[in-house]
């Protein structure tokens, strides 16, 4: 039962794809060759995003601790 | 003057096509609009501006609607388009260029085998001829829907049709016909609006008798040897039906607006017309060569600022006065299912001194508590409106169309008109249907199946649009008038929601560019009175299951009413006649 509502959810989901990007209209080879770029530009953002974002995410915290914690570690230093 | 006048409450009888009120064409110079507007209120006493009263608040006998020129609600709702929607519209409009662009370079560099016309080679050289946006559209937007227009229909196009069924196996370039009939497709396209559009009943046993007497073809003009007694019984019933002193009956409706608008206005002249009039006035305004100028849909505010520019400015560089000044709007206008502001729209034209040329095209017959057309709904006086042009061909289930107007008028155009001295002359059996068909509305074949048809009409109207409009539709226009525009925006619901509907085995017509603005896409439904309630029920069903599946249900009710806004700028209260 909640396999076939999944199954009827996922195809409606699919028509509304097709309908909202006009892919309804396309001819099938147009068709797979919407599906195939929209696939990869998708999948880039994805992969570059899982490459880039750790490592900005780390040069943004170093970046910031550098202008806001780097005054405790000298304050420290002092005191020691 | 003042038309408008006294009752409000005054339109449940049965009274003929002339407005009671008692305020006609009176000689005295005092006797101002205001006067006649206000009727026994005074004036002072509402303390708003052009006798704006609320309705209802004060007066509970008699209410007054819309600065007391309307005697009726006149609801006219155009709900703005979802930012997302929008976004989304254009977006897969976007695509769907990209993609024809993509195969308009793989015809030029002969990858694809290219269908449609191109120039010969020997014509390269000079201006193309398939170059513009329109014929990239076709090409590549349209061609993939084509299967939603022009199906071949074999059956009588009433409330029920036949359509035969084709197949394309080469994606919509050509159609082969596969040999079955799709059968009791039910029809919410026609604009059968009283259901004359039959094979059976009295309209088509008249003209079956009347064809056997004159045949089918006259194959001579109204002015030599086509002039038959069948138009000229038509032309006086029709002057009787409209209220007017005379009438002129042609055999196309089309040809009526633009063959009779260069016979009435020329050079010199200015021809103000609403935005979103009738290809066929357009053409006629054009033909004319007259001056032509565009008032925003229905604002009267944009009309009277034309109107006024062009009596203070006159002609262009010479400022002299323009000699003629024409008004043309339409009663309901097709696309947005709108019906005119005549009131306001006589109003000016009076204090302007300008004459108003009414295309009742989609109105007569439709409108109405006796199917007279807008200027009934209103329950003005018809000969406010100089030129009152309409057609046969929705309504009367017939063909051809009419000019309703003064003895002077009809006499003229009779000798100038392009239609009557060089068309063919209407043929006699369709004269008979209309003449029929325009005594059953009157009630003169001594039944009340007309006066029923129109009243049916209007229920089924009135259920319609409001049911549609709880499901969460989007619906333009007014809320009495029969065509009913569900928006659609997006070009692929275009084309699904067509198909859906035919799979339902409901016929509707899906409209996009270019006969809408390209965001604005619709399905247009022509509510009949030959529809019956379990029949607009299930259409209502297979049309709220279809709304589901294409996710259609936009409407978030905010409701721009556009005659909420204040009356500063028209000043009717100044008229002086």
């Amino acid at each position: 039962m909640d396999v076939k509502y999944i199954k009827d959810y996922l195809s409606w989901l699919y028509y509304q794809y097709l309908l909202i990007t006009c892919s309804y209209v396309l001819e099938p080879w147009e068709k797979s060759i919407f599906n195939t770029l929209l696939l990869t530009a998708i999948a880039m953002v994805i992969y570059s995003s899982y490459v880039f974002i750790p490592i900005h995410v780390r040069l943004a915290m170093e970046f910031f601790s550098g202008i806001c914690g780097g005054q405790h570690e000298s304050t420290i230093a002092l005191m020691s | 003057m003042g038309a408008a006048g006294r009752g409000g409450a005054d339109r449940s009888g049965d009274r003929t096509v002339m407005p009671r009120c008692n305020t006609v064409e009176g000689p005295g110079g005092h006797n101002t609009y205001k006067a006649a507007m206000n009727g026994t209120y005074k004036s002072e006493h509402g303390g708003l501006k052009n006798g704006f009263v609320r309705s209802g608040a004060l007066f509970e006998e008699e209410k007054f609607y819309n600065g007391g020129l309307y005697k009726r609600p006149f609801h006219e709702a155009f709900e703005e388009t979802p930012m997302l929607v929008a976004v989304l519209t254009y977006m897969g409009y976007g695509i769907l260029t990209l993609f024809g662009y993509m195969r308009d370079f793989m015809r030029d560099w002969k990858i694809e085998k290219c269908h449609n016309a191109t120039e010969r080679e020997e014509q390269k050289d000079f201006v193309p001829l398939y170059q513009d946006f329109e014929n990239f559209y076709t090409r590549n937007l349209y061609m993939r829907i084509r299967d939603n227009w022009n199906r071949p229909v074999c059956s009588v196009p009433g409330e029920r049709v036949d359509i035969m069924e084709r197949f394309t196996d080469d994606y919509n370039w050509t159609f082969k016909f596969s040999g079955r009939v799709i059968k009791g497709v039910m029809n919410m396209g026609s604009y059968n609006y009283l259901g004359f559009a039959q094979n059976h009943g009295v309209c088509a046993d008249s003209s079956s008798s009347v064809l056997h007497e004159y045949g089918a073809g006259v194959c001579s003009t109204r002015q030599e040897m086509g002039n038959l007694d069948k138009h000229e019984e038509l032309e006086r019933l029709v002057a009787r039906f409209l209220g007017v002193e005379a009438a002129l009956a042609y055999g196309m409706g089309f040809a009526t607006n633009s063959m009779n608008i260069p016979a009435l206005v020329g050079k010199g002249c200015l021809i103000l017309s609403d935005e979103l009039n009738h290809a066929s006035l357009v053409l006629g305004a054009r033909l004319s060569g007259a001056t032509i100028r565009i008032f925003k849909h229905n604002n009267m505010q944009s009309l009277e600022k034309l109107l006024r520019d062009a009596i203070v400015q006159g002609q262009p560089r010479t400022h002299r006065p323009w000699k003629k000044i024409l008004i043309v709007v339409e009663g309901i206008y097709s696309m947005e299912g709108s019906i005119v502001r005549l009131p306001e729209v006589i109003a000016l034209k009076k204090k302007y001194r300008a004459y108003l040329y009414l295309d009742e095209a989609h109105s007569i017959g439709a409108l109405g508590p006796n199917g007279r057309g807008v200027v009934d709904y209103f329950g003005l006086d018809p000969r406010d409106v100089d030129i009152m042009m309409g057609t046969f061909t929705k309504s009367f289930g017939g063909a051809g169309g009419y000019i309703g107007g003064s003895k002077v008028l009809i006499d003229y155009l009779r000798k100038n008109s392009h239609s009557t001295a060089y068309a063919t002359s209407m043929s006699p059996p369709v004269a008979e249907q209309i003449i029929t068909a325009m005594k059953c509305i009157m009630g003169e074949d001594g039944s009340t199946l007309g006066r029923q048809r129109v009243e049916q009409l209007a229920e089924n109207t009135r259920y319609f649009r409001r049911r549609l409009t709880e499901m969460g539709f989007i619906i333009y226009g007014n809320s009495d008038s029969p065509v009913v525009p569900l928006m659609l925006y997006m070009p692929a619901k275009i084309g699904a929601f067509g198909r859906e509907m035919l799979k339902r085995n409901i016929g509707v017509v899906v409209v996009g560019f270019p006969a809408t603005p390209i965001i604005e896409s619709r399905a247009r439904f022509c509510v009949s009175a030959a529809h019956t309630k379990e029949m607009l029920d299930l259409a209502l069903t297979k049309i709220s299951e279809v709304g589901d599946l294409l996710q259609l249900k936009y409407s978030r009710h905010h409701f721009v009413p556009l005659l909420d806004r204040p009356f500063d700028e028209t000043t009717y209260e100044e008229t002086e006649d």
